[in-house]
């Protein structure tokens, strides 16, 4: 129908010999074939498969040509992607807490961006594998692809034992923006810690819609992957670029105030086996590595035991906190029930039932339709199904809702009691949760360097024993 | 280089052999992976080995026009093919002509498609050939309409995965009026039409 709407081209043709233009000898032409058409169909009712016009038998014996289909990426190619994963997992582990070479990150990064970034298109990714995994566990029709299962599941385990070697060198992301990293500025704390706060009511977020069926939120609003591709809509690749340039300056945007896997990752980090450490054997608290994380991950020791009065009014806004969990748990569940009626709406379905809803007692239009007119010719074909699944989803958001909205109270207020716990600390260590492992700031500690041989041994232990190597790890803290 | 880099997990001497912190972490780690465990046995048993890619079913398709659009490619990985066998040949091809065409010939202006992508080639009286050229083809559907609405509906719009980046969440289902897609294996990733209509 769209196509009697191209408006009729100008100048055409010139009138025949017998006075009659070609256009109306085509209109006529064209009103017969209309007949014919009409007459076909109707002929045709009782058999409905058969063809308006039945394919010729040539006789020239022509051969028909075969429709092409070229063959998707191979199933294999999906293991591989696995596979490099695993390999750039252990690489990054062993240049982390083997070798301690930041060099060997920045060439592995390199690799991560060339691979999973501008090879891959930066799908499939970890990221976005979390949102496939929610969708499976709420969607049984759902089969999800062993691949995107391992992506998601190898650098969350090997998060419980090591950290986020993951986010160091191997996830794409992360990669780009480390590697864009050039003049690092710190972010006050003031404005750091409610950000930190945003990957997980992004996680949140992206596990409600995707639970749902309704949209991959995480996939649809990636800053890099239009980046990845070349191409991509106008605002994502702005934001990509966006993002980019403020990642210049502050370091991986993406990593610490967005990205939901992230998020993830940071809890198995906290309770991982092993941990970054500044030094290689033992910290002298120098406070060379002070400033040396771009990502504001380096913690300081605890300067003081902390005085009778300050440890009364600090237990007592820890109570305080703790009692608020609760409200925060039920104030954000309610609201956001409140707000799951609105976010369902981002199902297409949901969407539909309601246009339905809204066109009831509309004549259908004629002539030339929008997709929405389409969709909703469609709807009216088949109404009953349409408003049952949309119900269906509905329902499904009301519950989401709670969830999302506790979700959030919850993420808040640890922070908040994050925020008003003391920790003991002794020596400058990187935060296990948010350290990204980039190895930066293993060259900003004389220990290390003395390690690697470009610096001399400290001055001569108290005993009168030289050092023997350029790093003696086993002298331990008795060294000045 | 010598590796004598003091084991991280490794404590201060003075310090219990496990700490109460050291504990916690401990179960909540082993918690954590029992989790992963868990998650990971449900969701294996919903796996599939095979990849899955988006494919059209040509039999849903609506032609709104959106393939065209909301690709994430610039130029869609949509594209028109033709099922031959199913092909009349006819020579007023509702497909390749505009409603109201001023001539039967390949001039534009008798043309529905917006680029030229579709060749007509002549077989033999009264039969003529139509290909699709996919380096021109904008999957706008044009073709699609015109062929399903008066013609056997041998043209049909498919996702071709010389071309298709298999989004995680393909961008055009999304915004597809007829929910004509859907998730296929990737060792079939095409539903050609074997019928019209």
């Amino acid at each position: 129908m769209r196509a009697e709407t191209r408006s009729p081209i100008p100048g055409a043709g010139k009138p025949n010999p017998d006075g009659r233009s070609p256009k109306f000898e085509l209109r006529r032409r064209w009103i017969w074939f209309l007949w014919g058409v009409l007459l076909l169909v109707l002929s045709a009712s009782v058999a409905v498969a058969e063809h308006r016009f039945p394919p010729p038998d040539f006789e020239t014996g022509h051969q028909l040509p075969v429709t092409t289909t070229r063959p998707a990426r191979a199933v294999w190619f999906q293991y591989l992607d696995v596979a490099v994963l695993a390999a750039s997992l252990g690489m990054a582990n062993w240049l982390i807490y083997k070798r301690r070479s930041r060099k060997g990150l920045i060439v592995l990064s390199i690799f991560s961006v060339l691979y999973f970034g501008f090879w891959r298109k930066g799908c499939i990714c970890a990221i976005g594998s979390l949102q496939n995994v929610s969708l499976a566990l709420c969607d049984r029709s759902y089969a999800v692809p062993v691949g995107v299962v391992a992506f998601f599941l190898l650098p969350l385990a090997l998060a419980l034992f090591a950290g986020r070697s993951f986010c160091a060198a191997v996830c794409p992301h992360g990669a780009l923006q480390d590697l864009v990293l050039l003049k690092p500025v710190k972010v006050p704390a003031w404005l750091e810690q409610p950000l930190s706060v945003l990957p997980y009511i992004y996680l949140g977020a992206g596990v409600l819609f995707s639970a749902t069926g309704s949209a991959f939120i995480i996939c649809q609003y990636d800053p890099f992957v239009p980046i990845f591709r070349m191409s991509g809509r106008g605002l994502m690749v702005l934001s990509g670029a966006a993002l980019l340039l403020l990642g210049v300056f502050v370091g991986r945007p993406y990593c610490r105030f967005l990205c939901p896997y992230g998020a993830l990752l940071k809890l198995g980090a906290i309770v991982a086996k092993w941990r970054v450490r500044v030094t290689p054997d033992y910290c002298t608290q120098c406070r060379l590595c002070e400033a040396s994380c771009p990502f504001g991950a380096m913690r300081e020791p605890q300067s003081s035991p902390a005085g009778a009065q300050a440890l009364v009014k600090d237990r007592q806004r820890l109570a305080w906190m703790l009692a608020l969990l609760p409200v925060l748990l039920a104030g954000g569940g309610w609201l956001g029930h409140q707000l799951g009626a609105p976010a369902s709406r981002l199902h297409p379905t949901v969407s539909l039932a309601d246009q339905l809803v809204r066109a009831e007692g509309v004549a259908p239009k004629f002539g030339a339709l929008s997709p929405d007119d389409l969709a909703l010719e469609r709807a009216r074909q088949e109404p009953k199904e349409i408003l049952t699944e949309a119900a269906g989803i509905r329902h499904k958001f009301d519950l989401g809702g709670w969830i999302f909205g506790a979700w959030v109270g919850l993420v808040i207020g640890t922070k908040l009691i994050s925020l008003s716990v003391r920790r003991k600390r002794t020596d400058y260590e990187p935060d296990r949760g948010e350290c990204f492992a980039c190895a930066r700031c293993f060259e900003y500690c004389p220990n290390e360097l003395v390690r690697r041989g470009l610096m001399p041994a400290a001055a001569p232990v108290e005993g009168g024993v030289a050092r023997s190597g350029p790093a003696s790890a086993t002298v331990g803290g008795s060294s000045v | 280089m010598k590796s004598d880099i003091r084991h991280p997990k490794a404590e201060p001497e003075e310090q219990p052999a496990v700490t109460r912190r050291q504990f916690l972490r401990n179960g909540a780690r082993a918690a954590a992976l029992t989790g992963l465990g868990g998650l990971a046995a449900i969701v294996a048993s919903r796996s599939a080995a095979k990849g899955t890619v988006w494919q059209i079913d040509p039999q849903k398709c609506v032609r709104c026009g959106n393939c065209a659009t909301a690709c994430v490619l610039e130029q869609s990985a949509v594209k028109c093919v033709h099922a031959f066998a199913i092909c009349g040949y006819c020579q007023l091809c509702t497909g390749y002509f505009e409603p109201e065409p001023n001539d039967l010939n390949t001039g534009a202006e008798n043309c529905l498609c917006p680029t030229a992508a579709i060749k007509r080639t002549y077989v033999e009286d009264p039969y003529y050939e139509y290909t699709i050229d996919e380096r021109l083809c904008i999957g706008c559907a044009k073709c699609v309409e015109g062929c399903n609405r008066f013609g056997n509906g041998s043209l049909f719009l498919q996702v071709r995965h010389d071309r298709c980046v298999s989004c995680n969440e393909c961008a055009i289902s999304k915004v597809c009026a007829g929910d004509a897609f859907r998730r296929v294996p990737a060792d079939q990733p095409y539903l050609l039409k074997t019928t019209s209509h």
